[in-house]
C-alpha cells in the first residue's frame, strides 16, 4: 500500500530499514541472549540523525513528528523489538519536555537528545501504582529553591543508561492524581540511584531498572509545567507515545511475517513446499491483512496527532490496542508455521513472539486502553 | 586537502543472473549500486577530509542515471559530484575510460590525492585507477590497506601507505599529488545520515560531456577503445572429483595407476 509519505519520511524509512538490515539484524540474537544494552547501535542511530527526527530543528532535530518516529520505530523493530526501544523509550521520556517544557528546559535538554548524545526515560510506574497512576507514593517535597524526591519507580525502560529522566511524583498525596507533578531528573544527581536490572521474557536488548530516590534534591527549575499537573503531563505524553508502541508492535509483526513467508517457501513436507498448502496460505493472508490494517490505523493516528489535533486519547489508545493484540496473534501464528523449529531458540522466530507480548502490557495495559476508549466513547455520546 | 574520488555504478551482482543463451548479464530489474570497492575509497576520502579539511569531489563516468550513485556519496559526506556523461563515451574500455577521467581531473586541476576502488565488481580489471595515474603522470600506490601518514607541509607534501600484496604488505611513500587504489581492509564504510541524505537530494550535480573536457575524439568511446571482447562465456562447472577408498597402501596404488593411465 502506498501511504503517500513525504520525501523526508521516505528517507527516514529507508535509512532506518538499512540500519535494521545491516547493523541490527546480525546482532539481534546476541543481544537477546546476553541481555546487554545496545550502545553500539545507539551510536549508529545517533550518527544517522535518527535520534532527532521528532524534535524541532531549532533544538537540533529534523523537525518531524510522531509520524516520523512511527516510521523509524517500525523499521527498526522489524529487526529487533528490543533494540528499537532505546530510541522509542527516549522519545517517551522526551515528550514531556517537548509538550510542557519551558524554553530554558528545551534549550538545555533537547539538543543532546536530538544528537543522540543522551538517552531519556520516563518514570511513572511504581510497585503499587501501575494502571492506577493516581496512587503513586513517590513524593516531592518543596524546600526553598529545591524539591526533595523520595520513593522508587519500577520497570523503567532505559533506566540506568539514560541521562535524562522525567519522573512523576506527588507533591500532595491527599489530592491523589491532582497532587502529582512531573520533574526532570538528571542521572548523577545525589540521592538518585538505580535498582537491579530486570531479567525479562522479551525485549531483552532493552534495559529495565528501578529508579530509587532517597532525599534526592533537584532544583525547582526542573519542575515541568505546574504542581498538580503531573497526571496531565503523563496522560498527554502517552497520547503522543502510544502510536510509537503500536509501531513497535507493527514492526515486530511484519518482521516475523517476512521471516515466515521465506521459511514456508523453503520448508518441504509431503514432497511440496508448505507454502503451496491452502491452510498455510490462508494464515499468511490473514496475517498480512491484519498487519496492513494496523499500519493504516497507526499512520492515520500519527498524522492526526502531528496535525495538531487536541483530542487524540481515544484514537491513540485504539491504535496501540489494535496493533499490539495483532502483533501477539501474528507472532504466535508465525511460530506455529515454523512448527517444531519455531519453538527452538536456534531459529529467530520465537524471539518475535516473546518481544510482542510486552506491547500489550506497557504504556497502559490493553485493558486500560479499552477503558480509555470506552470512557471517551461514552463521553462523546452524551455531547 | 583536496581529494578526487572516481566511482562506478555497477549492477548489484549479488542478485544477478546470467542469460544462458547469450551468456551475458541479465540487467533488467537488477538494482544498481555504487561499486563496493569505491565505497571504501569514498569513506577514506571523507575520513581524510575530517582530519585535514579540504574538499572531496566524487566523479563518475556513466549514463544519466549514475547521478544516483553520486548523490549516495554526497549523503555520506562528499562535497561535490561530477557526472561525466555523453553518448560519445559509450562503449569505452579501460583505456578510453581512464583517458576520459584523466581529462576531467585535469580540468579540476587543484587536487592532492585521487582515490579509486581497487577494481569494479562487474569488469574486475583493476586497470582504470592505474590508467588515470599514467595519463596524469603522477605516482600510484595500488591495493592500499592503510594510510599511515599524510604530510601537507608546502614543499614537502607526501603520503605514506601500506600496500597489500599476496605475501604481506609494503610500505610506500610517495609525493603528492598521487593516486591510490584501496582494498576493503582499509576501513568500514559509514551509513548515510538523514541530514546527509537531505543534502544529497538537493545537491547540484555537475555534468560534463565530451565538449567540456577537450578530449581527443580518437581516444574516447567504443572507437577509441583498443580492447575487443571476443567472447563471453560461463566457465563449465567443475566435475566432482573421485574419492579413492581403502587402506593407505591400496589408495596409493590406485592413485599411481590412475596417474599413469590418465596422464599422457
Amino acid at each position: 500500500m502506498d501511504y503517500l509519505l513525504t520525501e523526508e519520511q521516505i528517507m527516514i524509512r529507508d535509512l532506518a530499514r538499512q540500519i535494521a538490515r545491516e547493523k541490527i539484524r546480525p546482532v539481534a540474537a546476541e543481544y537477546d541472549v546476553e541481555g546487554k544494552f545496545p550502545w553500539d547501535i545507539v551510536k549508529v542511530l545517533a550518527d544517522s540523525d535518527l535520534c532527532g527526527i521528532y524534535i524541532e530543528e531549532k533544538y537540533g532535530g529534523t523537525g518531524g513528528g510522531v509520524m516520523d518516529l512511527v516510521l523509524a520505530t517500525e523499521e527498526l523493530s522489524k529487526a529487533c523489538g528490543g533494540i528499537s526501544l532505546a530510541m522509542a523509550a527516549t522519545a517517551l521520556g522526551t515528550f514531556p519536555i517537548i509538550l510542557f517544557g519551558t524554553e530554558e528546559q528545551k534549550q538545555k535538554y533537547l539538543p543532546d537528545i536530538a544528537k543522540g548524545k543522551k538517552l531519556a526515560a520516563f518514570g511513572l510506574t511504581e510497585a503499587s501504582a501501575g494502571s492506577d497512576a493516581g496512587a503513586i507514593a513517590t513524593t516531592a517535597k518543596k524546600s526553598g529553591d529545591h524539591y526533595i524526591l523520595n520513593g522508587t519507580k519500577q520497570w523503567i525502560t532505559n533506566g540506568g543508561e539514560a541521562e535524562v529522566y522525567t519522573v512523576v511524583a506527588s507533591v500532595d498525596r491527599s489530592k491523589g492524581a491532582r497532587g502529582a507533578a512531573a520533574f526532570i531528573v538528571e542521572k548523577g544527581t545525589p540521592g538518585f540511584e538505580f535498582g537491579k536490572k530486570e531479567d525479562k521474557m522479551g525485549i531483552r536488548a532493552s534495559v529495565t531498572r528501578e529508579l530509587v530516590f532517597t532525599d534526592c534534591k533537584i532544583p525547582k527549575e526542573n519542575l515541568l509545567s505546574k504542581e498538580g499537573m503531573g497526571f496531565i503531563v503523563a496522560m498527554k505524553t502517552f497520547d503522543q507515545s502510544r502510536p510509537g508502541v503500536a509501531a513497535q508492535a507493527l514492526g515486530i509483526a511484519q518482521g516475523a511475517l517476512d521471516l515466515t513467508v521465506a521459511y514456508v517457501k523453503e520448508r518441504k513436507q509431503f514432497g511440496k513446499s508448505i507454502s503451496s498448502f491452502q491452510g498455510v496460505q490462508f494464515m499468511l493472508a490473514d496475517m498480512a491483512t491484519e498487519i496492513e490494517a494496523a499500519r493504516a490505523l497507526i499512520y492515520a493516528t500519527a498524522r492526526m496527532i502531528d496535525s495538531g489535533a487536541k483530542k487524540v486519547a481515544k484514537d491513540s489508545a485504539i491504535a496501540k490496542l489494535f496493533a499490539s493484540d495483532m502483533a501477539m496473534k501474528v507472532t504466535t501464528d508465525c511460530v506455529q508455521l515454523f512448527g517444531g523449529y519455531g519453538y527452538m531458540r536456534d531459529y529467530p522466530i520465537e524471539k518475535y513472539m516473546r518481544d510482542a507480548k510486552i506491547t500489550q502490557i506497557y504504556e497502559g495495559t490493553n485493558q486500560i486502553q479499552r477503558g480509555v476508549i470506552a470512557s471517551n466513547l461514552i463521553k462523546e455520546s452524551v455531547a | 586537502m583536496n581529494i578526487i574520488v572516481c566511482i562506478k555504478q555497477v549492477p548489484d551482482t549479488t542478485n544477478v543472473r546470467i542469460d544462458p543463451e547469450t551468456n551475458t548479464l541479465i540487467r533488467a530489474g537488477v538494482a544498481c549500486i555504487v561499486n563496493p570497492f569505491d565505497m571504501y575509497a569514498v569513506e577514506e576520502s571523507i575520513r581524510l577530509k575530517e582530519k585535514f579539511g579540504g574538499k572531496v569531489t566524487v566523479m563518475t563516468m556513466g549514463p544519466p542515471q549514475a547521478d544516483e550513485a553520486l548523490r549516495e556519496t554526497i549523503s555520506l559526506g562528499a562535497d561535490e559530484g561530477i557526472l561525466i556523461s555523453d553518448r560519445a563515451f559509450a562503449g569505452s574500455d579501460t583505456w578510453a575510460t581512464s583517458y576520459t577521467l584523466f581529462r576531467a581531473i585535469h580540468k579540476i586541476g587543484d587536487y592532492d590525492l585521487v582515490i579509486c576502488g581497487k577494481q569494479a565488481i562487474d569488469g574486475d580489471t583493476a586497470q582504470v585507477g592505474p590508467g588515470i595515474s599514467a595519463h596524469l603522470e603522477i605516482p600510484q600506490i595500488t591495493y592500499v590497506k592503510k594510510i599511515e601518514e599524510v604530510n601537507l607541509l608546502p614543499g614537502n607534501k607526501y603520503i605514506k601507505a601500506e600496500r597489500m600484496t599476496e605475501e604481506g604488505y609494503e610500505v610506500i611513500e610517495s609525493p603528492l599529488p598521487c593516486l591510490i587504489t584501496v582494498v576493503k581492509e582499509i576501513n568500514e564504510p559509514r551509513l548515510p545520515s538523514l541530514k546527509g541524505k537531505m543534502r544529497a537530494k538537493k545537491a547540484e550535480i555537475i555534468k560534463w560531456g565530451a565538449k567540456d573536457l577537450d578530449v581527443d575524439p580518437a581516444i574516447i568511446g567504443l572507437n577509441g577503445s583498443p580492447t575487443k571482447v571476443v567472447k563471453i562465456f560461463t566457465p563449465p562447472p567443475r566435475k566432482g572429483g573421485q574419492i579413492l577408498e581403502g587402506d593407505p597402501k591400496e589408495i596409493s596404488e590406485k592413485l599411481v595407476e590412475l596417474l599413469k593411465n590418465d596422464i599422457p
